[in-house]
């Protein structure tokens, strides 16, 4: 059933060879202008609280990272309402985020959030970057003071 | 005494692998078998020694011998005893003993079965295998020294991640070193092929199980840490296109397209120059992944400088590259392909278009992975892509994939002729164009949910058709159904075995399918008492618990879970560690094959008064793990020996 394997005219095969480089332009253009417009509306820019101080854009979305300022944070259980400071030491940007904070995530310790600038003055975040490391990072002494007073103060209420 | 055995060990085990590297290339070249059988000798040595180091790490880790760094950094005295073995390679260095570990292993079985069969490339393959083990070996002795010595001796340890301690660590990491080194071995036939200039069929036909070996490792490996992710992490997805997972599944897309272009290579002598290419660029693949996650890259580029674990990997990768296709160069005219493509229309074109997409798949992962780093060092900002441009520019080309599934198999070799093309692919075009307006009927909304399901059931059909076709060949000799089904699948194993992957290809798709298209979630604050509504499930809060266990202290919240009159409680956790900083979410979730529930309690009252939860509805995910389990049974079929006898 299948064609003999006779050798073909040169001008068969390259006519052949030729439908195929186009497929495999045609193939490379289509992923290369996919790959242009998933960057061009995915990308988000990693900015410092001074950075985003200093130009920012309503709308565009952005990565900030730095510090929770301490005595910063605000939490509302009951609307889910989490607001915080992010600082870099220069400037400090207020954000709000709608959620209960994250595991990792505490005054006085560095965060990442993902987000737009709303235009009234804060940074509206969708997403706190909560970083799981594999490698362990050593407390500083001490800070099982706080897992202490957990113990001692925690009183729950079986059913 | 631990630190120094381990040491002296190690070292010992890197000038054996040195040694063994070059006596079997210089016995390859003067031929002089003398040489090569030492250099087994010294192979042997290299996976005794690191048998001996990797037994020396748990027994280290068992006793708390806290003198050794690394058995301090991740484990203290309330690690329970599961998770101080698993510790071993819970972390870079014990990781790194098991991945060479795991080489030398392969290396050994390597040695066994390849040293009577392929009498020019063995030796080769030793050496190279060697190089690679000595490598490792090198990355353990300086930048990255499991046995280094920690003084003074603390008391107590500072503890393994929590999030470590899951079953699902205990498997994940084996599995996928089993399948990063796994690719070891067709690499070194590559190389064997293309130094001794038999660049030929030979070195595939050898490495053809192997590299199926791999990729169930592979696979497997991928699945375990989706399935961690989902039940440990808390944020209730499996797959999130992070750095570490892309590293991963960089190399199972390769890998996937050489398990497909290699039929090519068997039955029509083509793409042997693109085959070569795959395997190194897998192989490279995995040595950069590790470089990716390990070298803290990812973080930015200017951690890079901080540790020496990445200009290790970075510079062994560099020299990797050159050497491959210095070779490559070298043979290119032995390269030439016998066949030539006939029909733009045939199972040729077919799996050419397959490893396009697969390779267009794995360029995207690896663009939008580097993509930051690119940026930070072209034009000093950092812009990342996350997730929504994975999705959008993979999940064209996956589907794209689904559909060459159904054609590919099918299709005749050479020209497909309409005949074919008819008798073949009518019913199961039909079937799907069919099950598109039957989900479109039902409610079925989002258009890429509609095609992904229509697609999945016509490559089902067609693996019906052939099935069907087979199984009443052989049933026409008389055989019973089921033993003609059984026998087919066994006599045609590499065929048949490899359906059964694409069939769990089929299911796990649908699961990703259901779980991005219908899943739910809500977040909310409840008082004792009080219940949320979501998906037709009532949630209550009921009260909080609190109580210590083995190494830390856990807050339990007690949830009713009520659904037409079915009822169910979860329990959905914090666990407070007293070395950590912050509290670890312990999830509580009740799977299902139509939907999981999924509870995640985030934050709560001290008195017990009040919580806040998150409950989540997440839909048909379980056929992820289904559809896994089939793919993995798939390629263990695949990998039995072929009892077809040659044609």
């Amino acid at each position: 059933m299948t064609p003999p394997a006779v050798a073909l005219p040169a001008a068969v095969v390259s006519r052949r060879r030729r439908k195929f480089v186009a497929g495999g332009c045609v193939i490379a253009a289509a992923l290369a202008y996919m790959i242009y417009t998933g960057v061009t509306q995915s990308a988000v820019y990693f900015v410092t609280p001074s950075e985003l101080a200093a130009a920012p854009v309503v709308g565009k979305a952005y990565r900030l990272g730095g510090m929770v300022t301490p005595g910063s944070l605000r939490w509302e259980p009951a609307t889910l309402d989490l607001a915080f400071t992010l600082s870099d030491g220069k400037a400090s940007v207020p954000v709000r985020h709608k959620g209960a904070p994250p595991d990792l995530f505490g005054e006085s310790r560095g965060a990442v959030v993902e987000g737009t600038w709303a235009g009234d003055g804060h940074f509206k975040s969708t997403l706190i970057m909560a970083k799981h490391s594999e490698e362990y990072k050593a407390p500083p002494d001490g800070k099982a003071a706080g897992y202490r007073e957990l113990m001692r103060t925690f009183r729950g209420a079986t059913p | 005494v631990i630190p120094e055995i381990g040491y002296g060990a190690l070292i010992a085990a890197l000038l054996l692998a040195l040694y063994g590297s070059g006596a079997a290339a210089v016995g390859a070249r003067r031929g002089r078998s003398t040489l090569v059988e030492s250099a087994q000798h010294a192979a042997l040595g290299v996976f005794a020694l690191l048998s001996g180091c990797l037994a020396l790490l748990a027994y280290a880790f068992l006793t708390f011998d806290f003198s050794v760094r690394y058995v301090a950094s991740n484990t203290n005295l309330g690690t329970p005893f599961y998770y101080r073995l698993t510790a071993v390679w819970g972390a870079l260095e014990g990781s790194i003993i098991l991945w060479a570990w795991m080489l030398a292993l392969y290396t050994l079985i390597a040695m066994l079965r390849h040293r009577r069969r392929a009498r020019e490339l063995y030796p080769w393959v030793l050496s190279v295998m060697l190089a690679v083990l000595a490598f490792f070996l090198l990355v353990m002795t300086i930048p990255a020294p499991p046995f280094q010595r920690l003084s003074p001796v603390p008391a107590d340890g500072r503890g393994l991640n929590p999030l470590l301690e899951d079953s699902g660590m205990i498997t994940h990491p084996v599995a996928l070193y089993l399948g990063f080194t796994g690719f070891t071995v067709p690499f070194a036939f590559a190389m064997a092929a293309l130094i001794t200039g038999r660049a030929g069929d030979a070195w595939l036909t050898a490495t053809r199980r192997w590299t199926i070996i791999a990729w169930y490792f592979l696979s497997l490996g991928l699945l375990i840490g989706g399935w961690w992710s989902y039940h440990v992490l808390g944020w209730g997805g499996y797959w999130a296109w992070d750095p570490v997972e892309n590293a991963a599944f960089m190399p199972w897309l390769t890998g996937t397209a050489l398990l497909h272009s290699v039929m090519i290579q068997e039955r029509r002598r083509m793409l042997r120059l693109w085959n070569l290419a795959l395997v190194i660029a897998t192989f490279a693949l995995t040595l950069f992944g590790t470089f990716l996650t390990r070298s803290g890259v990812i973080a930015s580029v200017h951690a890079f400088s901080q540790g020496s674990i990445g200009a290790f990997f970075l510079s062994f990768l560099a020299l990797v590259l050159l050497a491959a296709l210095g070779l490559l160069a070298w043979r290119w005219d032995a390269l030439k392909a016998d066949g030539e493509l006939d029909s733009v229309v045939s199972r040729e074109s077919a799996f050419l278009l397959n490893n396009v997409l697969l390779v267009a798949a794995a360029f995207t992962v690896f663009f939008g992975t580097v993509f930051p780093l690119l940026s930070e060092a072209l034009r000093g900002v950092k812009v990342s892509v996350g997730a929504p441009f994975f999705n959008q520019v993979n999940v064209p080309l996956f589907l794209a994939l689904i559909f060459l599934m159904g054609v590919g198999p099918l299709i005749a070799w050479r020209r497909a002729s309409p005949a074919n093309l008819k008798r073949n692919f009518l019913g199961p075009i039909a079937l799907g164009i069919a099950a598109a307006a039957v989900f479109r009927l039902v409610g079925v909304r989002p258009v890429l949910a509609v095609l992904a399901l229509a697609l999945s059931v016509f490559v089902a059909a067609t693996i019906a058709v052939d099935f069907g076709r087979a199984t009443r060949a052989r049933r026409r000799h008389g055989e019973p159904f089921l033993r003609a089904m059984v026998g087919l699948v066994l006599r045609h194993n590499r065929r048949y075995g490899g359906f059964v992957v694409h069939l769990g290809i089929l299911v796990i798709a649908v699961g990703v399918t259901g779980s991005q298209a219908w899943s739910l979630q809500t977040e909310t604050t409840l008082r004792r008492g009080e219940a949320a509504d979501l998906g037709g499930y009532r949630v209550r809060f009921e009260g909080l618990a609190g109580r210590e266990e083995s190494n830390h202290f856990k807050v339990e919240g007690t949830f009713a879970v009520a659904r037409n009159g079915t009822q169910l409680t979860l329990r959905p956790a914090k666990k407070f560690y007293p070395q950590e900083q912050s509290p670890i979410a312990y999830v509580d979730y009740r799977l299902g094959l139509r939907e999981d529930v999924y509870l995640v309690l985030g934050d709560f009252a001290r008195d017990g008064t009040q919580a806040t939860v998150k409950v989540q509805i997440n839909r048909l995910v379980s056929w992820i793990w289904i559809g896994g389990a089939i793919l993995t049974l798939g390629a263990l079929i695949a990998v039995l020996p072929e009892r077809r006898k040659p044609a």
